[in-house]
C-alpha cells in the first residue's frame, strides 16, 4: 500500500481507470472534453469553475490540474483567487443560510 | 543577476545540458525519445524543405537577463558577430534564394555593426526582414532611443517580447521594471506607426509562458493580449506569437531548481503533436552562430550541436548541401512539436 491516500503522479494515470472498465470511461472522458470545449462558455471561464469547484470539492488532483490550465489559458492570479473566493463564499454562506432553518427551530421550540 | 557563464554554473556547458536531456526519463525509457518518436511516425531522419529563413544570432550581449532565456544572454555575455561575418551572411543569404532575414541575440541592437547589417541588407531585397527587439533596448540608452525611426526607415519587421499585459508575471520572467519600459517602447513604437490597425509597419508580440507550462492557444491570447493593452495602455499590435519555453539553458536550470523539469518534459512528450513536426523551423530555416557557424536552429545553436551538412560555417553554406542534410534532434525538440507547435513564427498548426 501507499503510505499517503494521494499521489501528485496518480493524476497522469487518470486514463487507466479504463483498463478495468473501457466502455464506461471512454464515454466518461468523451462526454468529459465535450463539457470543456468552447460553447456558450469559454474553455477558459469553464478552467474557472473547474477550479473553484475543485476547491469545494477538495480535490487536490482537480486543484494542480486547473491550477495549471488556468495559468496556460492565461488567467491572472489575481482572476483564479477570485474564483476560490467565490467557492469560498457559497461554501460559508451555505453553512450561515442553515442559520434560518436553526433559528427557526430553535424559535418553534422557545416560548 | 548575471548569466549562467559568469557564475561558472555547470548548466552553462552544453554538454551539461545534453546530458540531462539524455538521461531520466528517456534514458529508462519511461518516456519515448524524440528520435524513437519520429520514427513511430515515419519521419526519421527529419529532412529539410525548402531554404526560406535565415536566422542570424549577432551575439549574446543583451540589457537583460530573462529567467526562461535559452541563449544565457545577459551585459556579461561577449560573443559578438563581426561585420565580417554579417557580410558572408548577406552573401550566403542571397545565393540560398531564402526570403527572410531574421536578427536576433541577445540584443542584436547592442552589435556595434548593427545598423551597417540592416542597411546592407535592405538592399539585398528581402520579402520579410525581422529584428527581435527586446523592446526595453529601445529605452536603456539615449542612443538607442531613435530605433522606431530606424526601423521605420528600413521597413523592419519588429518582433518583440511581452510574455503577459500584467506587471508581475513579466518582471517575473523577464526582469524588475522591464513591463513598464517595454509598454514605454511599444508606445514609442506605435507613435512611428509601428503595430497600428492598417500599418504596413508590422509589429508581432511573443508570448511564451512564465512558468512550467505551456502556451495556450494563441488566438485565444492574441485577443486577450489586445483587449488588455488597448484598454490599459492604448497600445496597438498586429499578430501574437505564442512559443513554447525550451528545456536548456536558463530555462532548464529553473526547471530543476523548482524540481518541475519531469513533469515538464513529460507534459512536452504527451502533447507531443505529429502534425505539427511538417512545420517546425528547422525544416526551413538556417541559424547562423556570432561566430559564423551554421545550426538547424537557434536552440541546436546553443547547445551546440553541429548541424550535418558538409559546411559548417556560413562563408561555404551552399543549397545543395543544406537542403540534403539530415537534422540532428534531441530530447529538447519536443518542445517545438507540443500542442500547437512551436516556432520563432508561434504556432505550427491551427489544433
Amino acid at each position: 500500500m501507499e503510505n499517503s491516500y494521494y499521489n501528485p503522479k496518480d493524476l497522469k494515470k487518470f486514463a487507466e481507470i479504463g483498463e478495468w472498465d473501457k466502455a464506461l470511461a471512454d464515454k466518461f472522458f468523451a462526454w468529459y472534453g465535450d463539457v470543456f470545449a468552447d460553447g456558450a462558455l469559454t474553455a477558459r471561464e469553464k478552467s474557472l469553475i473547474a477550479l473553484a469547484v475543485a476547491h469545494t470539492v477538495q480535490c487536490p488532483y482537480c486543484i494542480d490540474a486547473y491550477a495549471s490550465d488556468c495559468l496556460q489559458k492565461g488567467v491572472s492570479n489575481e482572476g483564479m483567487m477570485e474564483a476560490i473566493h467565490v467557492a469560498a463564499a457559497i461554501r460559508g454562506g451555505s453553512s450561515l443560510v442553515h442559520g434560518v432553518q436553526m433559528m427557526n427551530k430553535v424559535n418553534k421550540l422557545s416560548m | 543577476m548575471k548569466s549562467l557563464h559568469a557564475q561558472n554554473k555547470p548548466l552553462a556547458e552544453p554538454a551539461e545540458q545534453l546530458a540531462i536531456l539524455a538521461g531520466a526519463p528517456f534514458l529508462e525509457g519511461q518516456l519515448p525519445t524524440f528520435q524513437n518518436q519520429l520514427q513511430s511516425i515515419g519521419q526519421w531522419p527529419l529532412t529539410p524543405k525548402k531554404l526560406e529563413i535565415f536566422q542570424v544570432n549577432l551575439g549574446y550581449m543583451c540589457n537583460q537577463v530573462c529567467q526562461h532565456c535559452h541563449v544565457d544572454a545577459g551585459p556579461d555575455r561577449k560573443e559578438i558577430m563581426t561585420r565580417q561575418t554579417m557580410q558572408a551572411c548577406l552573401e550566403a543569404m542571397a545565393r540560398s534564394g531564402a526570403h527572410t532575414l531574421d536578427l536576433t541575440g541577445g540584443a542584436p541592437e547592442m552589435n556595434p555593426d548593427f545598423r551597417w547589417f540592416v542597411e546592407e541588407a535592405a538592399k539585398i531585397g528581402v520579402n520579410d526582414f525581422i529584428v527581435r527587439c527586446n523592446l526595453t533596448i529601445v529605452v536603456a540608452n539615449k542612443k538607442y532611443n531613435d530605433l522606431p525611426q530606424f526601423f521605420a526607415r528600413h521597413q523592419v519587421h519588429v518582433v518583440s517580447s511581452l510574455p503577459y499585459y500584467e506587471v508581475q508575471r513579466t518582471d517575473r520572467q523577464r526582469g524588475e521594471g522591464v513591463f513598464h519600459k517595454s509598454i514605454e517602447a511599444l508606445r514609442m513604437l506605435n507613435a512611428e506607426g509601428y503595430g497600428m490597425p492598417g500599418s504596413p509597419l508590422k509589429l508581432d508580440l511573443v508570448y511564451n509562458p512564465s512558468g512550467a507550462f505551456l502556451p495556450n492557444n494563441q488566438q485565444g491570447l492574441e485577443a486577450d493580449f489586445k483587449a488588455a493593452l488597448f484598454r490599459d495602455y492604448g497600445i496597438h499590435f498586429h499578430q501574437l506569437f505564442a512559443i513554447t519555453n525550451m528545456p536548456i539553458s536558463r530555462y532548464l536550470e529553473y526547471l530543476l531548481a523548482s524540481d518541475n523539469y519531469e513533469d515538464y518534459m513529460d507534459t512536452l512528450v504527451r502533447a507531443f503533436n505529429p502534425a505539427a513536426v511538417e512545420n517546425v523551423m528547422c525544416r526551413n530555416t538556417v541559424s547562423v552562430g556570432w561566430d559564423g557557424r551554421i545550426f538547424d536552429c537557434d536552440f541546436n545553436q546553443m547547445l551546440q550541436l553541429p548541424c550535418s551538412t558538409k559546411a559548417k560555417h556560413v562563408e561555404q553554406l551552399s543549397p545543395e548541401d543544406w537542403n540534403n542534410r539530415s537534422i540532428v534532434v534531441a530530447s529538447h525538440c519536443y518542445g517545438c512539436t507540443a500542442g500547437s507547435g512551436s516556432s520563432c513564427q508561434g504556432t505550427l498548426t491551427n489544433a
